[in-house]
């Protein structure tokens, strides 16, 4: 499941549940919905409510980089879980995380 | 000590990409026996997830077919996990474990890390694969939980 929170040019998808490969689909077409009609100069990401993810989340992840890169935006990871995290480093894409779980609950 | 089978558990269902949080479930669910820690369990789901996909997105891509995965508990605390298919195979099971391979098309944005993921999260991990026959994907995880000695369980006679 998808939340939008649009703040001009940021834009915070919050994305709940598992990020599997029965999910990305659905997420990937709402996700690149958001992308072509806003172009927000930075999207966020906000995995707070995500359970689960792999591989398959790394592939909508690295999709929708490369789509918000294309017009010279960007892409952050926002409240990533420890596993998920995991997943992420293993993939190279831990640079995307703007700040974990963890760190926000200081 | 030798290594005896504590509990098993075989489950078969079509390969339907919603069964891959069912998979995940299951084998989740079957390891909570050992009260593993959250670390564990997440092992457990992710290599799973990766196995099954495979066989749901590749294995089964163009005819239908059923996956089977087998959930084993040994006295060490080791759970195996196989997880079979009936489907496509790999031509190169080699080159298939390498990060970022795929055989998907472009647009459907594979990561091509399945195999990388699983050898990650795994302490064994084996693939065996024939083309036009099927895949046969093998993981070991060794829950550090402790099963209580008192846990002996009852059976009919």
């Amino acid at each position: 499941m998808l939340k939008i929170y649009n703040d001009g040019g940021r834009i915070t998808a919050a994305i709940t549940g598992d990020i599997d490969h029965h999910a990305a689909r659905e997420l990937r077409s709402a996700l690149d919905e958001i992308i072509f009609s806003s172009r927000p100069d930075t999207l966020i990401l906000d995995l707070e409510g995500v359970g689960f993810m792999d591989s398959s989340g790394v592939g909508l992840v690295l999709g929708r980089m490369k789509a918000v890169k294309a017009y010279g935006g960007r892409l952050i990871l926002k409240n990533v879980g420890s596993d998920t995290a995991e997943v992420l480093r293993l993939s190279g894409l831990s640079r995307l995380i703007a700040e974990n779980r963890t760190a926000a609950k200081n | 000590m030798k290594k005896e089978i504590v509990n098993e558990l075989k489950t078969r269902f079509p390969a339907l990409s919603r069964n891959e949080g069912t998979a995940r479930a299951i084998a989740a669910a079957f390891a909570m026996q050992r009260d593993p820690t959250v670390k564990e369990i997440a092992a457990v789901k992710t290599a799973v997830s990766e196995a099954v996909t495979n066989s749901i997105d590749h294995g089964y891509r163009d005819r239908e077919g059923f996956v089977e995965m087998t959930l084993r508990l040994f006295s060490d605390g080791t759970l195996a996990v196989h997880i079979k298919d009936k489907g496509a195979g790999i031509e190169n099971v080699g080159e298939a474990m390498r990060p970022t391979f795929t055989t998907a098309p472009a647009e459907e944005e594979h990561s091509g890390l399945g195999f990388t993921i699983m050898e990650s999260f795994t302490d064994k991990l084996r693939v065996r694969s024939a083309v036009g026959r099927g895949t046969d994907v093998y993981m070991e995880i060794k829950l550090k939980g402790k099963l209580p000695p008192d846990t002996e369980d009852t059976r009919d006679a």
